[in-house]
């Protein structure tokens, strides 16, 4: 599964994006993102406030609800400001 | 048309290729969006970080609501990435359509939209340090206005 990250979370994270296999007990993304705050203290800071995080799954807005998959493009990002 | 890029545009230039040699146009609307400075806050830099492929994906979608809402004969977007300055263009919004109603409203309705909901992320510059722009109500409720009831 990729992960990319952007804006702060890039930022607090330090990397842009990186390929991770969570385990077979994770099937959602809100299962995802409380998986990845166990990774360590950086992804637990970035993700403390849900609210400011939004999900996209191979290109598309999902919800905590949305499956996710081996092999599914998974980025996270703050509400966008647009240009 | 969709076009991300660092690069900067010539306004007169796009205008004049996305009507060149076309008669059914009897209005062409546009909007430039430029780096401005907030009132006293000094922002000397800003840059734009977008995520390839849904940015391009998501601008292509917007295009293509205003394209089956409006009778238009032409859309153009030109969104800029990367380090701007005060007072660079960021963004040109272009509709054409045979009638002006269509032209204006179909422009604002895209201008909008992009202030709200494209995939792009500000991080601004000042003396005193970096700070990511936070998403504003006040995009929202403009983009608010064109959902259809």
């Amino acid at each position: 599964m990729k992960l990319l990250y952007f804006a702060w979370l890039r930022a607090k994270l330090g990397k842009g994006s990186e390929e991770l296999a969570p385990p077979p007990s994770v099937t959602t993304v809100g299962g995802l993102l409380d998986w990845l705050e166990t990774l360590g203290p950086a992804y637990k800071a970035v993700l403390a406030d849900r609210r400011v995080v939004r999900v996209a799954v191979n290109l598309e807005y999902v919800g905590p609800e949305h499956p996710v998959a081996p092999g599914d493009e998974v980025a996270l990002f703050p509400p966008v400001t647009g240009g | 048309m969709i076009r991300v890029q660092e690069a900067d545009f010539d306004v007169g230039a796009e205008l004049a290729r996305l009507s060149e040699g076309r008669r059914d146009i009897g209005g062409l609307a546009c909007f430039i969006g430029l780096v401005r400075d907030r009132v006293g806050e000094s922002v000397t830099a800003m840059t734009l970080e977008h995520y390839p492929g849904m940015t391009e994906k998501r601008l292509a979608e917007i295009e293509a609501e205003a394209l089956a809402r409006w009778p238009l004969e032409a859309t153009l977007i030109i969104h800029r990435v990367g380090r701007l300055l005060p007072g660079d263009r960021i963004v040109l919004v272009a509709t054409a359509s045979s009638h002006r109603q269509a032209a204006l409203e179909s422009c604002q309705f895209l201008i909008d939209w992009l202030k709200t909901k494209a995939p792009f992320w500000k991080l601004e510059e000042r003396p005193d340090g970096e700070q990511w722009v936070a998403a504003r109500d006040s995009d929202d409720q403009a983009a608010e206005r064109w959902r259809r009831s």
